[in-house]
Protein backbone atom coordinates (compact mmCIF):
# COMPACT_ATOMS: atom_id res chain seq x y z
CA UNK A 1 0.00 0.00 0.00
CA UNK A 2 1.47 3.24 -0.80
CA UNK A 3 0.96 6.48 1.87
CA UNK A 4 0.66 9.82 0.88
CA UNK A 5 2.51 12.49 2.98
CA UNK A 6 -1.25 13.79 3.99
CA UNK A 7 -2.10 10.14 5.30
CA UNK A 8 0.94 10.54 7.60
CA UNK A 9 -0.02 13.78 8.59
CA UNK A 10 -3.92 12.98 9.19
CA UNK A 11 -2.41 10.39 11.43
CA UNK A 12 0.47 12.80 13.37
CA UNK A 13 -2.55 14.88 13.91
CA UNK A 14 -4.77 12.22 15.41
CA UNK A 15 -1.54 11.23 17.60
CA UNK A 16 -1.14 14.93 18.49
CA UNK A 17 2.65 14.39 17.34
CA UNK A 18 4.29 17.44 15.70
CA UNK A 19 6.23 16.19 12.88
CA UNK A 20 8.68 17.87 10.35
CA UNK A 21 8.55 17.58 6.43
CA UNK A 22 11.74 15.46 6.90
CA UNK A 23 10.14 13.26 9.39
CA UNK A 24 7.12 12.98 7.58
CA UNK A 25 8.79 11.72 4.58
CA UNK A 26 10.68 8.90 6.78
CA UNK A 27 7.52 7.79 8.65
CA UNK A 28 5.67 7.21 5.08
CA UNK A 29 8.57 5.30 4.32
CA UNK A 30 8.43 3.02 7.43
CA UNK A 31 4.81 3.29 7.57
CA UNK A 32 4.73 2.05 4.05
CA UNK A 33 6.60 -0.92 4.90
CA UNK A 34 4.38 -2.33 7.63
CA UNK A 35 1.53 -1.57 5.44
CA UNK A 36 3.49 -3.84 3.08
CA UNK A 37 3.59 -6.77 5.71
CA UNK A 38 -0.18 -6.79 7.00
CA UNK A 39 -0.70 -7.53 2.68
CA UNK A 40 1.32 -10.48 3.03
CA UNK A 41 -0.04 -11.20 6.43
CA UNK A 42 -3.55 -10.48 4.91
CA UNK A 43 -3.14 -12.77 2.02
CA UNK A 44 -2.87 -15.70 4.21
CA UNK A 45 -6.53 -18.20 4.26
CA UNK A 46 -8.39 -17.29 7.08
CA UNK A 47 -11.26 -19.43 5.93
CA UNK A 48 -13.50 -20.71 9.34
CA UNK A 49 -10.98 -19.14 11.79
CA UNK A 50 -12.50 -17.06 14.19
CA UNK A 51 -10.58 -13.81 15.06
CA UNK A 52 -8.63 -13.60 17.70
CA UNK A 53 -8.49 -10.28 20.23
CA UNK A 54 -5.52 -10.90 22.26
CA UNK A 55 -2.24 -12.45 21.28
CA UNK A 56 -3.10 -14.78 24.52
CA UNK A 57 -5.91 -17.15 24.11
CA UNK A 58 -6.87 -16.96 27.78
CA UNK A 59 -9.75 -15.00 29.64
CA UNK A 60 -9.84 -11.71 31.92
CA UNK A 61 -9.91 -12.51 35.77
CA UNK A 62 -12.18 -10.54 37.58
CA UNK A 63 -11.12 -8.79 40.67
CA UNK A 64 -13.84 -8.83 43.18
CA UNK A 65 -15.83 -5.61 43.79
CA UNK A 66 -13.79 -3.95 46.93
CA UNK A 67 -12.17 -0.62 47.95
CA UNK A 68 -8.47 -0.98 47.83
CA UNK A 69 -7.23 2.42 47.01
CA UNK A 70 -6.36 4.81 49.53
CA UNK A 71 -6.17 8.19 48.98
CA UNK A 72 -2.34 8.93 47.58
CA UNK A 73 -3.91 12.59 46.03
CA UNK A 74 -0.96 14.23 47.66
CA UNK A 75 1.85 11.97 46.75
CA UNK A 76 0.29 11.89 42.76
CA UNK A 77 0.03 15.78 43.21
CA UNK A 78 3.76 15.94 44.24
CA UNK A 79 4.85 15.46 40.26
CA UNK A 80 2.06 17.55 39.00
CA UNK A 81 3.24 21.02 36.77
CA UNK A 82 0.54 23.06 38.52
CA UNK A 83 -2.33 22.30 41.15
CA UNK A 84 -5.16 24.41 43.07
CA UNK A 85 -7.85 22.93 45.34
CA UNK A 86 -7.26 19.26 44.82
CA UNK A 87 -7.04 20.06 41.06
CA UNK A 88 -4.59 19.09 38.56
CA UNK A 89 -4.98 22.34 36.10
CA UNK A 90 -4.12 22.24 32.86
CA UNK A 91 -4.07 25.02 30.41
CA UNK A 92 -7.86 26.19 29.42
CA UNK A 93 -10.43 24.35 27.31
CA UNK A 94 -12.72 25.26 25.39
CA UNK A 95 -15.55 23.14 24.12
CA UNK B 1 -61.05 19.29 -12.47
CA UNK B 2 -61.11 20.25 -9.17
CA UNK B 3 -58.65 22.63 -7.57
CA UNK B 4 -58.15 21.61 -4.07
CA UNK B 5 -56.92 25.18 -2.17
CA UNK B 6 -55.55 24.47 1.65
CA UNK B 7 -53.74 21.12 1.57
CA UNK B 8 -51.63 20.49 4.32
CA UNK B 9 -48.26 20.08 3.91
CA UNK B 10 -47.53 15.96 4.20
CA UNK B 11 -47.08 15.16 7.96
CA UNK B 12 -43.22 14.25 9.09
CA UNK B 13 -42.23 11.06 10.95
CA UNK B 14 -40.02 11.69 13.88
CA UNK B 15 -37.26 8.90 14.41
CA UNK B 16 -36.11 9.02 17.58
CA UNK B 17 -33.14 6.36 19.10
CA UNK B 18 -31.24 7.04 23.01
CA UNK B 19 -27.95 6.06 24.23
CA UNK B 20 -28.09 6.14 28.23
CA UNK B 21 -24.97 5.97 30.16
CA UNK B 22 -26.25 4.59 33.28
CA UNK B 23 -23.83 4.80 36.08
CA UNK B 24 -23.29 1.19 38.19
CA UNK B 25 -23.39 1.24 41.75
CA UNK B 26 -20.46 -0.85 42.44
CA UNK B 27 -18.54 0.14 45.83
CA UNK B 28 -15.14 0.29 43.46
CA UNK B 29 -13.97 1.15 40.10
CA UNK B 30 -14.52 -0.59 36.48
CA UNK B 31 -10.75 -1.19 36.75
CA UNK B 32 -9.04 -0.76 40.07
CA UNK B 33 -9.86 -0.46 43.48
CA UNK B 34 -10.70 3.27 44.20
CA UNK B 35 -13.60 4.46 45.97
CA UNK B 36 -16.60 5.10 43.21
CA UNK B 37 -18.20 7.49 46.42
CA UNK B 38 -19.94 11.02 44.83
CA UNK B 39 -18.69 13.78 46.04
CA UNK B 40 -15.34 13.53 47.61
CA UNK B 41 -12.42 16.35 47.72
CA UNK B 42 -11.17 15.98 44.26
CA UNK B 43 -8.95 13.67 43.02
CA UNK B 44 -9.32 11.68 46.74
CA UNK B 45 -10.23 8.68 44.90
CA UNK B 46 -8.15 9.21 41.53
CA UNK B 47 -5.60 6.23 42.50
CA UNK B 48 -2.59 5.25 39.96
CA UNK B 49 -5.08 3.59 37.47
CA UNK B 50 -7.74 7.06 37.63
CA UNK B 51 -5.00 9.13 36.74
CA UNK B 52 -2.99 6.61 34.34
CA UNK B 53 0.62 6.74 35.73
CA UNK B 54 2.05 4.98 33.79
CA UNK B 55 2.95 0.77 33.90
CA UNK B 56 -0.45 0.50 36.03
CA UNK B 57 -2.54 -2.20 34.56
CA UNK B 58 -6.43 -2.64 34.39
CA UNK B 59 -8.15 -5.49 36.09
CA UNK B 60 -11.99 -5.94 35.56
CA UNK B 61 -14.21 -5.82 38.30
CA UNK B 62 -17.04 -8.58 39.18
CA UNK B 63 -19.18 -6.47 40.53
CA UNK B 64 -19.38 -4.63 36.96
CA UNK B 65 -19.88 -7.24 34.90
CA UNK B 66 -22.41 -9.18 36.94
CA UNK B 67 -24.25 -5.71 36.90
CA UNK B 68 -24.35 -5.70 33.35
CA UNK B 69 -25.23 -9.33 32.97
CA UNK B 70 -28.55 -8.74 35.17
CA UNK B 71 -29.39 -5.62 32.95
CA UNK B 72 -29.00 -7.92 29.92
CA UNK B 73 -30.88 -10.83 31.29
CA UNK B 74 -33.82 -8.26 32.39
CA UNK B 75 -34.24 -7.39 28.82
CA UNK B 76 -34.38 -10.56 27.44
CA UNK B 77 -30.64 -9.88 25.50
CA UNK B 78 -28.28 -12.62 24.58
CA UNK B 79 -25.58 -12.10 26.96
CA UNK B 80 -21.96 -12.44 24.98
CA UNK B 81 -20.11 -15.66 25.96
CA UNK B 82 -17.05 -13.80 25.33
CA UNK B 83 -16.54 -9.99 24.50
CA UNK B 84 -13.78 -7.52 24.12
CA UNK B 85 -12.50 -4.19 25.52
CA UNK B 86 -11.34 -1.57 22.86
CA UNK B 87 -9.39 1.38 23.69
CA UNK B 88 -11.54 4.65 21.75
CA UNK B 89 -9.13 7.08 21.21
CA UNK B 90 -9.16 10.94 21.75
CA UNK B 91 -7.20 13.96 23.13
CA UNK B 92 -9.31 15.98 26.02
CA UNK B 93 -7.75 16.41 29.68
CA UNK B 94 -10.24 14.79 31.84
CA UNK B 95 -8.93 11.45 29.83
CA UNK B 96 -5.53 10.82 30.98
CA UNK B 97 -4.56 7.55 29.25
CA UNK B 98 -5.56 8.82 26.19
CA UNK B 99 -8.42 6.64 25.19
CA UNK B 100 -11.15 5.33 27.06
CA UNK B 101 -11.53 1.87 27.59
CA UNK B 102 -14.79 0.88 25.97
CA UNK B 103 -16.57 -2.24 24.18
CA UNK B 104 -16.69 -1.77 20.42
CA UNK B 105 -17.54 -4.28 17.93
CA UNK B 106 -18.51 -7.42 20.93
CA UNK B 107 -20.30 -5.92 23.64
CA UNK B 108 -21.43 -7.86 26.53
CA UNK B 109 -25.19 -7.78 26.04
CA UNK B 110 -26.56 -8.53 22.45
CA UNK B 111 -30.12 -7.51 21.09
CA UNK B 112 -32.87 -7.28 23.71
CA UNK B 113 -36.50 -5.33 24.20
CA UNK B 114 -38.21 -3.47 26.80
CA UNK B 115 -41.53 -2.46 27.07
CA UNK B 116 -43.51 0.65 27.57
CA UNK B 117 -46.34 2.24 28.34
CA UNK B 118 -46.59 5.28 26.75
CA UNK B 119 -48.29 7.92 28.46
CA UNK B 120 -49.67 11.24 25.98
CA UNK B 121 -47.68 14.38 26.42
CA UNK B 122 -48.25 17.46 25.73
CA UNK B 123 -46.48 19.23 23.03
CA UNK B 124 -45.76 19.99 19.21
CA UNK B 125 -44.37 16.30 18.74
CA UNK B 126 -45.84 14.10 21.07
CA UNK B 127 -48.23 11.31 20.23
CA UNK B 128 -51.68 12.18 21.28
CA UNK B 129 -54.77 10.25 23.16
CA UNK B 130 -54.45 6.98 25.62
CA UNK B 131 -51.75 5.28 27.39
CA UNK B 132 -50.56 2.37 25.07
CA UNK B 133 -47.68 0.00 25.46
CA UNK B 134 -44.84 -0.15 22.93
CA UNK B 135 -41.69 -2.49 22.59
CA UNK B 136 -38.61 -0.71 22.18
CA UNK B 137 -35.79 -2.48 20.62
CA UNK B 138 -32.19 -2.98 22.18
CA UNK B 139 -29.50 -2.93 20.03
CA UNK B 140 -26.79 -4.00 22.65
CA UNK B 141 -25.41 -2.69 26.10
CA UNK B 142 -21.95 -2.12 26.35
CA UNK B 143 -19.09 -1.68 29.21
CA UNK B 144 -17.51 1.47 29.43
CA UNK B 145 -15.31 3.51 32.21
CA UNK B 146 -16.31 7.27 32.52
CA UNK B 147 -14.07 10.09 32.51
CA UNK B 148 -13.08 12.73 34.75
CA UNK B 149 -14.07 16.36 35.10
CA UNK B 150 -13.24 19.35 33.72
CA UNK B 151 -13.43 22.27 35.95
CA UNK B 152 -13.77 26.00 34.03
CA UNK B 153 -12.64 28.66 35.17
CA UNK B 154 -11.09 27.25 38.16
CA UNK B 155 -8.09 29.09 37.50
CA UNK B 156 -7.51 32.28 35.36
CA UNK B 157 -7.04 30.92 31.66
CA UNK B 158 -6.72 27.54 33.43
CA UNK B 159 -8.84 24.25 33.49
CA UNK B 160 -9.34 22.06 36.72
CA UNK B 161 -8.91 18.27 36.26
CA UNK B 162 -10.84 16.31 38.83
CA UNK B 163 -10.22 12.79 37.88
CA UNK B 164 -12.48 10.62 41.00
CA UNK B 165 -15.24 10.21 38.41
CA UNK B 166 -12.49 8.56 36.13
CA UNK B 167 -13.15 4.76 35.82
CA UNK B 168 -16.51 4.87 37.53
CA UNK B 169 -18.16 1.46 35.53
CA UNK B 170 -20.66 2.77 32.94
CA UNK B 171 -23.40 0.68 31.25
CA UNK B 172 -24.36 2.27 27.62
CA UNK B 173 -27.28 1.12 26.58
CA UNK B 174 -28.18 1.84 23.07
CA UNK B 175 -31.58 1.66 21.61
CA UNK B 176 -32.72 1.21 18.19
CA UNK B 177 -34.27 3.97 16.26
CA UNK B 178 -38.18 2.56 17.99
CA UNK B 179 -39.63 5.56 19.14
CA UNK B 180 -41.57 8.46 17.24
CA UNK B 181 -42.53 11.18 19.40
CA UNK B 182 -40.80 12.60 22.56
CA UNK B 183 -43.95 10.75 24.60
CA UNK B 184 -42.48 7.97 23.66
CA UNK B 185 -38.51 9.01 23.78
CA UNK B 186 -39.91 9.89 27.34
CA UNK B 187 -42.04 6.49 28.18
CA UNK B 188 -38.73 4.31 26.89
CA UNK B 189 -35.91 6.47 29.25
CA UNK B 190 -38.49 6.71 32.16
CA UNK B 191 -38.91 2.91 31.76
CA UNK B 192 -35.10 2.16 31.39
CA UNK B 193 -34.33 4.40 34.95
CA UNK B 194 -37.25 2.32 36.46
CA UNK B 195 -35.50 -1.20 35.50
CA UNK B 196 -31.68 0.21 36.43
CA UNK B 197 -32.76 0.74 39.57
CA UNK B 198 -35.78 -2.30 39.88
CA UNK B 199 -32.76 -4.70 39.41
CA UNK B 200 -30.58 -2.96 41.32
CA UNK B 201 -27.50 -1.88 39.22
CA UNK B 202 -27.77 1.79 39.35
CA UNK B 203 -29.04 4.29 42.05
CA UNK B 204 -29.95 5.82 38.91
CA UNK B 205 -29.25 9.42 40.59
CA UNK B 206 -29.91 11.61 37.68
CA UNK B 207 -28.17 14.89 39.42
CA UNK B 208 -25.90 13.29 40.09
CA UNK B 209 -25.30 12.13 36.53
CA UNK B 210 -25.81 8.44 37.27
CA UNK B 211 -28.22 8.24 34.18
CA UNK B 212 -27.49 10.59 31.07
CA UNK B 213 -28.98 10.73 28.08
CA UNK B 214 -28.18 11.34 24.55
CA UNK B 215 -30.95 11.63 22.07
CA UNK B 216 -30.70 10.76 18.15
CA UNK B 217 -33.38 12.50 16.80
CA UNK B 218 -34.02 12.70 12.43
CA UNK B 219 -37.69 13.31 10.46
CA UNK B 220 -38.56 12.07 7.38
CA UNK B 221 -41.70 12.23 5.27
CA UNK B 222 -43.61 9.03 5.74
CA UNK B 223 -41.88 6.36 3.69
CA UNK B 224 -38.82 8.01 2.71
CA UNK B 225 -35.57 7.10 3.93
CA UNK B 226 -34.10 8.16 7.44
CA UNK B 227 -33.43 11.40 7.50
CA UNK B 228 -29.86 12.86 8.81
CA UNK B 229 -29.60 12.61 12.77
CA UNK B 230 -28.78 14.90 14.91
CA UNK B 231 -27.66 14.05 18.83
CA UNK B 232 -28.48 15.70 21.83
CA UNK B 233 -26.02 15.62 24.38
CA UNK B 234 -26.31 14.82 28.03
CA UNK B 235 -29.73 15.41 28.70
CA UNK B 236 -30.10 14.79 32.81
CA UNK B 237 -33.83 15.41 33.26
CA UNK B 238 -37.22 13.56 31.58
CA UNK B 239 -38.08 17.09 31.02
CA UNK B 240 -35.51 18.31 29.53
CA UNK B 241 -35.69 15.52 27.21
CA UNK B 242 -39.26 16.33 25.90
CA UNK B 243 -38.04 20.08 25.48
CA UNK B 244 -35.34 19.16 23.90
CA UNK B 245 -36.91 16.79 21.29
CA UNK B 246 -39.60 18.91 21.08
CA UNK B 247 -37.63 22.42 19.58
CA UNK B 248 -35.17 20.21 17.84
CA UNK B 249 -37.72 18.33 16.05
CA UNK B 250 -39.49 21.74 15.00
CA UNK B 251 -36.39 22.97 13.92
CA UNK B 252 -35.35 20.55 11.56
CA UNK B 253 -39.16 20.46 10.67
CA UNK B 254 -38.57 24.21 9.80
CA UNK B 255 -35.17 23.67 8.50
CA UNK B 256 -36.09 21.02 5.79
CA UNK B 257 -39.62 22.58 4.89
CA UNK B 258 -37.62 26.30 3.82
CA UNK B 259 -35.60 24.16 1.82
CA UNK B 260 -32.52 23.73 3.85
CA UNK B 261 -30.51 20.71 5.16
CA UNK B 262 -29.67 18.91 7.64
CA UNK B 263 -26.34 18.54 8.60
CA UNK B 264 -24.98 15.36 11.28
CA UNK B 265 -24.16 17.12 14.41
CA UNK B 266 -23.78 17.11 18.11
CA UNK B 267 -25.90 19.71 20.01
CA UNK B 268 -26.77 20.68 23.38
CA UNK B 269 -29.41 21.46 24.86
CA UNK B 270 -29.84 24.98 26.77
CA UNK B 271 -32.95 24.81 29.69
CA UNK B 272 -32.51 28.57 30.20
CA UNK B 273 -33.67 29.21 26.30
CA UNK B 274 -35.38 26.12 25.84
CA UNK B 275 -33.05 25.68 22.28
CA UNK B 276 -30.77 23.16 21.09
CA UNK B 277 -27.51 24.24 19.56
CA UNK B 278 -24.57 22.93 17.54
CA UNK B 279 -21.66 22.14 19.23
CA UNK B 280 -18.21 23.10 18.50
CA UNK B 281 -16.63 20.22 17.57
CA UNK B 282 -13.23 19.51 16.12
CA UNK B 283 -13.01 17.89 12.57
CA UNK B 284 -11.09 14.55 13.65
CA UNK B 285 -13.35 14.03 17.01
CA UNK B 286 -15.14 10.87 15.40
CA UNK B 287 -11.84 9.62 14.09
CA UNK B 288 -11.73 6.95 17.54
CA UNK B 289 -9.65 4.53 16.02
CA UNK B 290 -11.05 1.56 18.17
CA UNK B 291 -8.34 -1.51 18.86
CA UNK B 292 -8.51 -4.66 21.47
CA UNK B 293 -7.08 -3.32 24.81
CA UNK B 294 -4.04 -5.31 25.07
CA UNK B 295 -4.15 -4.56 29.03
CA UNK B 296 -7.39 -6.58 28.77
CA UNK B 297 -8.20 -10.31 27.81
CA UNK B 298 -11.59 -11.07 26.46
CA UNK B 299 -14.38 -11.54 28.68
CA UNK B 300 -15.69 -15.06 28.84
CA UNK B 301 -19.50 -15.58 30.72
CA UNK B 302 -19.42 -18.94 31.44
CA UNK B 303 -23.16 -20.30 32.15
CA UNK B 304 -22.68 -21.01 35.90
CA UNK B 305 -22.00 -17.09 36.22
CA UNK B 306 -25.09 -16.45 34.03
CA UNK B 307 -26.97 -18.69 36.44
CA UNK B 308 -26.00 -17.20 39.21
CA UNK B 309 -26.94 -13.51 38.03
CA UNK B 310 -29.91 -15.04 36.84
CA UNK B 311 -30.87 -16.16 40.31
CA UNK B 312 -30.45 -12.66 41.88
CA UNK B 313 -33.22 -11.51 39.58
CA UNK B 314 -36.22 -10.26 40.97
CA UNK B 315 -39.36 -10.23 39.49
CA UNK B 316 -39.71 -7.95 36.78
CA UNK B 317 -41.86 -4.65 36.09
CA UNK B 318 -43.39 -6.29 33.04
CA UNK B 319 -44.17 -9.96 34.91
CA UNK B 320 -45.75 -7.80 38.01
CA UNK B 321 -47.82 -5.74 35.50
CA UNK B 322 -49.09 -8.90 34.37
CA UNK B 323 -49.74 -10.67 37.76
CA UNK B 324 -51.43 -8.18 39.14
CA UNK B 325 -53.97 -7.64 36.53
CA UNK B 326 -54.65 -11.46 36.85
CA UNK B 327 -53.91 -12.24 40.33
CA UNK B 328 -55.85 -9.10 41.95
CA UNK B 329 -57.79 -8.32 39.18
CA UNK B 330 -56.64 -4.86 38.65
CA UNK B 331 -56.39 -2.52 35.99
CA UNK B 332 -53.76 -1.89 33.67
CA UNK B 333 -53.74 1.55 34.82
CA UNK B 334 -53.45 0.37 38.67
CA UNK B 335 -51.00 -1.93 37.76
CA UNK B 336 -48.46 0.48 35.49
CA UNK B 337 -49.10 2.62 39.00
CA UNK B 338 -47.85 0.27 41.24
CA UNK B 339 -44.78 -1.06 39.06
CA UNK B 340 -43.68 2.54 38.98
CA UNK B 341 -41.10 1.77 40.71
CA UNK B 342 -39.84 -1.28 42.79
CA UNK B 343 -40.30 0.35 46.00
CA UNK B 344 -43.89 1.00 45.11
CA UNK B 345 -44.44 -2.55 44.21
CA UNK B 346 -43.00 -3.86 47.19
CA UNK B 347 -44.98 -1.55 49.30
CA UNK B 348 -48.04 -2.76 47.31
CA UNK B 349 -47.39 -6.33 48.72
CA UNK B 350 -46.11 -5.87 52.33
CA UNK B 351 -49.17 -3.93 52.83
CA UNK B 352 -51.85 -5.75 51.01
CA UNK B 353 -50.64 -9.27 52.76
CA UNK B 354 -52.11 -7.29 55.95
CA UNK B 355 -55.16 -7.01 54.42
CA UNK B 356 -55.58 -9.65 51.51
CA UNK B 357 -58.16 -9.10 49.41
CA UNK B 358 -58.03 -5.77 49.30
CA UNK B 359 -56.03 -4.77 46.65
CA UNK B 360 -58.31 -2.41 44.73
CA UNK B 361 -58.57 -0.30 47.84
CA UNK B 362 -55.09 -0.46 48.59
CA UNK B 363 -54.43 0.47 45.09
CA UNK B 364 -56.27 3.59 45.41
CA UNK B 365 -54.48 4.64 48.27
CA UNK B 366 -50.64 4.06 47.17
CA UNK B 367 -51.84 5.72 43.61
CA UNK B 368 -53.72 8.09 44.91
CA UNK B 369 -53.52 9.86 48.15
CA UNK B 370 -50.14 8.44 48.85
CA UNK B 371 -48.20 8.93 46.12
CA UNK B 372 -49.91 12.91 46.39
CA UNK B 373 -48.78 13.03 49.61
CA UNK B 374 -45.16 12.18 48.71
CA UNK B 375 -45.25 14.43 45.96
CA UNK B 376 -46.40 17.61 47.77
CA UNK B 377 -44.05 16.75 50.46
CA UNK B 378 -41.19 16.09 47.52
CA UNK B 379 -40.43 12.48 48.50
CA UNK B 380 -39.25 9.21 46.93
CA UNK B 381 -41.17 6.53 47.92
CA UNK B 382 -37.97 4.73 49.92
CA UNK B 383 -38.39 7.65 52.37
CA UNK B 384 -42.59 7.72 52.49
CA UNK B 385 -43.09 8.21 56.67
CA UNK B 386 -45.70 5.78 56.76
CA UNK B 387 -44.91 1.73 56.73
CA UNK B 388 -46.71 -0.88 54.75
CA UNK B 389 -48.01 -2.35 57.73
CA UNK B 390 -49.18 1.20 58.91
CA UNK B 391 -51.18 1.80 55.71
CA UNK B 392 -52.37 -2.18 55.90
CA UNK B 393 -53.78 -1.63 59.32
CA UNK B 394 -55.90 1.26 58.30
CA UNK B 395 -57.43 -0.20 55.02
CA UNK B 396 -58.13 -3.05 57.48
CA UNK B 397 -60.50 -0.54 59.06
CA UNK B 398 -61.90 0.53 56.06
CA UNK B 399 -62.84 -3.16 54.73
CA UNK B 400 -64.25 -4.08 58.33
CA UNK B 401 -66.54 -0.82 58.22
CA UNK B 402 -64.59 0.79 61.44
CA UNK B 403 -64.05 3.62 59.85
CA UNK B 404 -65.59 5.60 57.01
CA UNK B 405 -63.44 6.87 53.72
CA UNK B 406 -63.51 10.39 55.52
CA UNK B 407 -62.43 9.11 58.97
CA UNK B 408 -60.01 6.99 57.08
CA UNK B 409 -58.53 10.37 55.30
CA UNK B 410 -58.37 11.70 58.85
CA UNK B 411 -56.75 8.50 60.05
CA UNK B 412 -54.21 8.17 56.97
CA UNK B 413 -53.38 12.74 57.78
CA UNK B 414 -52.48 11.69 61.23
CA UNK B 415 -50.22 9.05 60.71
CA UNK B 416 -48.42 10.79 57.80
CA UNK B 417 -47.70 13.72 60.57
CA UNK B 418 -47.02 12.22 63.66
CA UNK B 419 -46.82 8.47 63.05
CA UNK B 420 -49.05 5.90 65.11
CA UNK B 421 -51.62 2.67 63.99
CA UNK B 422 -54.51 3.40 62.53
CA UNK B 423 -56.80 1.87 65.95
CA UNK B 424 -54.93 4.32 68.22
CA UNK B 425 -55.56 6.63 65.98
CA UNK B 426 -59.35 5.99 65.50
CA UNK B 427 -59.75 5.41 69.10
CA UNK B 428 -57.85 8.71 70.05
CA UNK B 429 -60.09 10.45 67.44
CA UNK B 430 -63.13 8.66 67.92
CA UNK B 431 -63.66 8.01 64.57
CA UNK B 432 -64.65 4.78 64.84
CA UNK B 433 -68.32 4.99 62.77
CA UNK B 434 -71.70 3.91 63.98
CA UNK B 435 -72.31 0.94 61.96
CA UNK B 436 -74.95 -0.58 64.50
CA UNK B 437 -78.28 -0.57 62.44
CA UNK B 438 -80.48 -0.14 65.73
CA UNK B 439 -78.53 3.26 66.36
CA UNK B 440 -78.88 4.76 62.82
CA UNK B 441 -82.53 3.69 62.52
CA UNK B 442 -83.35 5.81 65.82
CA UNK B 443 -81.94 8.38 64.56
CA UNK B 444 -83.27 8.33 61.13
CA UNK B 445 -86.95 8.22 62.83
CA UNK B 446 -86.07 11.07 65.09
CA UNK B 447 -85.68 13.02 61.87
CA UNK B 448 -88.63 11.70 59.95
CA UNK B 449 -90.40 12.59 62.69
CA UNK B 450 -89.20 16.35 62.99
CA UNK B 451 -89.39 17.24 59.51
CA UNK B 452 -92.62 15.91 58.45
CA UNK B 453 -93.17 18.51 55.83
CA UNK B 454 -89.69 18.02 54.30
CA UNK B 455 -90.70 14.12 54.44
CA UNK B 456 -93.99 15.52 52.40
CA UNK B 457 -92.07 17.44 49.60
CA UNK B 458 -89.78 14.35 49.32
CA UNK B 459 -92.43 11.69 48.75
CA UNK B 460 -94.52 14.07 46.35
CA UNK B 461 -91.35 13.82 44.15
CA UNK B 462 -88.51 16.66 45.91
CA UNK B 463 -85.59 14.00 45.60
CA UNK B 464 -83.07 16.45 45.77
CA UNK B 465 -84.17 17.08 49.77
CA UNK B 466 -82.49 13.32 49.86
CA UNK B 467 -78.91 15.07 50.90
CA UNK B 468 -80.80 17.44 53.18
CA UNK B 469 -81.90 14.51 55.01
CA UNK B 470 -78.25 12.50 54.69
CA UNK B 471 -77.00 15.70 56.34
CA UNK B 472 -79.00 15.89 59.29
CA UNK B 473 -78.53 12.41 60.48
CA UNK B 474 -74.69 12.95 59.58
CA UNK B 475 -75.03 15.57 61.76
CA UNK B 476 -76.84 13.96 64.42
CA UNK B 477 -74.96 11.16 64.83
CA UNK B 478 -71.55 13.59 64.75
CA UNK B 479 -70.18 12.59 61.17
CA UNK B 480 -70.19 8.73 62.44
CA UNK B 481 -72.75 7.43 60.83
CA UNK B 482 -71.47 4.25 58.44
CA UNK B 483 -72.47 6.17 55.52
CA UNK B 484 -73.83 3.45 52.79
CA UNK B 485 -75.75 1.64 55.80
CA UNK B 486 -77.47 5.46 56.48
CA UNK B 487 -78.17 6.10 52.80
CA UNK B 488 -79.93 2.46 52.83
CA UNK B 489 -81.87 3.17 55.95
CA UNK B 490 -82.78 6.61 54.83
CA UNK B 491 -84.08 5.56 51.68
CA UNK B 492 -86.10 3.03 53.29
CA UNK B 493 -87.70 4.98 55.93
CA UNK B 494 -88.41 7.98 53.44
CA UNK B 495 -90.21 5.43 51.19
CA UNK B 496 -92.87 5.44 53.47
Amino acid sequence: MILANADVRKVARLARLAMSEAEIDAARTQLSGIFDLIAEMQAVDTQGITPMSHAQDLSQRLREDVVTQANQRELFQAIAPQIEAGLYLVPQVIE
Amino acid sequence: MIHKTNVRAPAWEIVIGLEVHTQLSTNSKIFSGASTTYGAEPNTQADAVSIALPGVLPVLNKGAVERAIKFGLAVGAHIAPRSVFARKNYFYPDLPKGYQISQFDLPVVGQGALTIQVEPLSGPSTGSGQTYEKVVRITRAHLEEDAGKSVHGASQGMTGVDLNRAGTPLLEIVSEPDMCSAAEAVAYAKALHSLVRWIGISDGNMQEGSFRCDVNVSVRKPGAPLGTRREIKNLNSFKFMQQAIDYEVQWQIDTLENGGKIHQATILFNPDTGETRAMRSKEDAHDYRYFPDPDLLPLDITPVMLEQVRATLPELPQAKRARYTSEYALSAYDANGLTASREMADFFEAALSDVPGQAKICANWLIGEVSAQLNRDDLEMAQCPITPLQLGGMLKRIADSTISNAGAKEVFRAMWAEGGDADSIIEAKGLKQVSDSGVIEKIVDEIIAANADKVAEYRSGKDKLFGFFVGLAMKASKGKANPAQLNDVLKKKLAG
